[in-house]
């Protein structure tokens, strides 16, 4: 187990490496700079400014230098508003994104889970088509469409929840809403195909001739095998999740990181950028070891130690 | 000797999209303590039906037991609601399954798999239920009981599996336990030697055994009486004597027939020509007529009753019944 975290843990650095670099060179290639305003800069106070923030170093110069700031963690001040660090306003964002994140993650699988058994165990029935076409629903319809249409009804004609921003428990419903309903129905139609199969299996006949309970049957022995699949895509749904809170936050004007990271590209703030990027592609490296992690744990067959 | 269980009748019909199969039609035996009883025949002719129907595992919504009586302690079993039936199951009637490679849970400890159904039925604490599980474990021949229950199904070897799985049937000291082709998965030397534990453990609890199987090898070594099925019927019943050395019913004697022999010094086999018939209509006389070398034109017609040739022995056969000498000789029974 030591050896296998060891493995991965070089594993994860390495990954870090090339997104920070990709992100550099993305960076680098888009045109413009931050001072590059429509009503056009004084040349000389450019130059400063670019002296002052190391732009006008060579390239390698300015990699290595962000390549420490990554290795300290210490992204500097942000570009264009200079009184705000980065590091500060991943403090400030990332509590707020995690919450929404984590609410949403939360809500998605065990809903989509407990979906999905009752469509496997009413397999089609009644509950089984709704269940499944409700989740077709929330495969098809992108989030931000969902979102408008949620403010639509429930903010604007039932005056149900606020619209927008994030003050309260029930100013989260909305936006948790909207985020969670597309992974929730993956999670529901992939618990329901592996549900269906792992019932069938041999094992869950020898738990019925031990007398066992159906609760006991599906907890016990069946939803446990069932889970691997779900186990699987959960990464994935995780970055699908931090991806798509960007256009949430937006949409409900929640003060998260996905406004900072959107705000910086089109500002060309590089210390923002750099700062976010690294920032998102580490939760999302430990989100997915978490998951492989938890592969280990449910099923004995797959050996951590042994292989990484 | 004590009779344990005692099937009346038992028909059992599945729905399917192509309309009714008759699988069980008319099946009668009974269970004494402390035998085993081997059910023989070949594939779909609902042997495995029957026994599933004394477990009441039956798929549900499909299956479907449309007569007779499964007698079980002055009780009915095909008469009980799901949740008494779920306490007759594994305490008092449990079940083996032919492939020990996928009975077990991959991801539940062996140990937890076999203290389940104490915790269920003997209402146990785990400590007594561990105690109990190793000593159930060194009785089925699992070495190192104590290490071994930590480990996964994974872990063991197909004969180890299903000496596991053979513990965990026992475990709660049933009455009956259903051998569902308990040895077709494991090569023969692990046949064997499961086939000897079955003996031994027979010998230890004097349970009753239902064997289902298709193995008229295994039959020889263990039965004490044997019913051979065919078609949903039951063809012959009788000790294991009756049924290898004085076979009555034209299909059990194909059936020997079939099978390779040392003693024949290489003989050529002799098998059974043609198919059994359509369960969606089954013909209204004997069902194996049509391959039987000794047809008459009754046999087509009516389903022959049951002939008694001794206390246990009985066969459903024209050809045994009395009427069919007089037949013979008056030329009557010829096509």
């Amino acid at each position: 187990m030591a050896r296998y975290m060891i493995k991965r843990f070089w594993a994860m650095a390495a990954t870090i490496l090339v997104i920070t670099t990709l992100t550099f060179v993305l960076m680098k290639v888009i045109p413009g700079s931050p001072f590059n305003e429509e009503r056009g800069t004084n040349e000389a106070v450019q130059k400063n400014l670019e002296a002052y923030y190391h732009l006008d170093d060579p390239l390698i110069f300015q990699y290595i230098f962000y390549l420490k700031s990554i290795i300290t963690f210490d992204f500097g001040p942000s570009i264009k508003k200079p009184s705000d660090s980065v590091n500060d306003m991943l403090e400030r964002g990332f509590p707020v994104s995690f919450e929404l994140g984590m609410t949403a993650i939360v809500i998605a699988v065990i809903s989509g889970l407990v979906l999905g058994v009752i469509a496997a165990l009413r397999r089609n029935g009644f509950l089984d088509y709704a269940a499944m076409s409700l989740a077709v629903l929330g495969i098809s319809i992108p989030n931000f469409i969902l979102a408008t249409l949620l403010i639509q009804q429930f903010a604007v004609n039932l005056k149900l929840f606020p619209a927008a921003t994030w003050t309260s428990p029930i100013h989260m419903v909305l936006p948790t809403a909207a985020l969670a309903v597309g992974p929730m129905a993956i999670i529901a139609r992939l618990t329901r195909s592996s549900m269906v199969e792992v019932l069938t299996q041999d094992y869950i006949r020898t738990a019925k001739a031990k007398g066992l309970s159906p609760f006991k049957i599906i907890v016990k022995h069946a939803l446990r095998n069932a889970l691997m699949p779900v186990i699987t895509v959960l990464g994935t749904l995780v970055a699908s999740i931090l991806t798509g809170s960007f256009v949430i936050e937006k949409i409900f004007a929640i003060p998260g990181m996905g406004k900072y990271f959107v705000e910086s590209i089109n500002q060309r703030d590089y210390p923002v950028i750099m700062g976010t990027t690294v920032f998102y592609s580490v939760i999302l490296i430990i989100m997915l070891f978490l998951v492989d992690l938890a592969y280990g744990l449910l099923d004995p067959r797959i050996k951590l130690h042994k292989k990484g | 000797m004590e009779k344990v269980l005692s099937v009346q009748n038992l028909h059992v019909s599945f729905t399917t999209y192509g309309g009714t199969v008759q699988a069980v039609r008319g099946v009668s035996f009974d269970l004494y303590k402390g035998e085993t009883f081997a059910i023989v025949g070949e594939s779909g002719c609902g042997k495995s039906v029957t026994s599933q129907s004394i477990m009441g595992l039956l798929p549900p919504y499909s299956a479907k037991v449309t007569d007779g009586r499964i007698l079980f302690k002055n009780k009915d079993l095909c008469r009980l609601s799901d949740k008494e039936m779920r306490g007759i199951r594994g305490a008092d009637i449990s079940m083996i399954f032919q492939d020990p490679m996928t009975a077990l849970n991959p991801t539940l400890t062996v140990g937890d798999q076999l203290g389940e159904a104490l915790l269920r039925h003997k209402k146990m604490s785990k400590k007594a239920a561990r105690k109990e599980v190793l000593s159930m474990l060194s009785l089925v021949g699992i070495p190192d009981p104590g290490e071994r229950l930590k480990q996964y199904p994974h872990q063991f070897s197909g004969g180890m599996r299903q000496r596991i799985v053979i513990a965990m049937a026992l475990i709660c000291e049933p009455d009956i336990l259903i051998a569902d082709e308990p040895t077709t998965a494991l090569d023969v030397t692990i046949q064997a030697q499961i086939l000897e534990l079955f003996k031994e453990i027979q010998r230890k609890t004097d349970v009753s055994v239902i064997l289902i199987t298709h193995d008229l090898g295994v039959v020889a070594q263990v039965a004490d009486r044997v019913a051979v099925m065919y078609a949903g019927k039951m063809a012959e019943i009788g000790t294991r004597k009756d049924i290898f050395y004085q076979p009555q019913h034209p299909y059990t004697k194909g059936l020997l027939g079939s099978v390779p022999r040392l003693d024949l010094n290489g003989a050529e086999l002799t098998p059974i020509d043609g198919t059994p018939p359509d369960l969606f209509s089954p013909p209204p006389g004997c069902p194996f007529a049509a391959r039987c070398p000794n047809r008459m034109v009754v046999c087509d017609r009516v389903y022959p009753g049951q002939t008694i040739r001794s206390d246990s022995h009985t066969v459903n056969c024209w050809l045994q019944d009395q009427r069919a000498e007089h037949a013979v000789l008056s030329g009557d029974a010829k096509d």
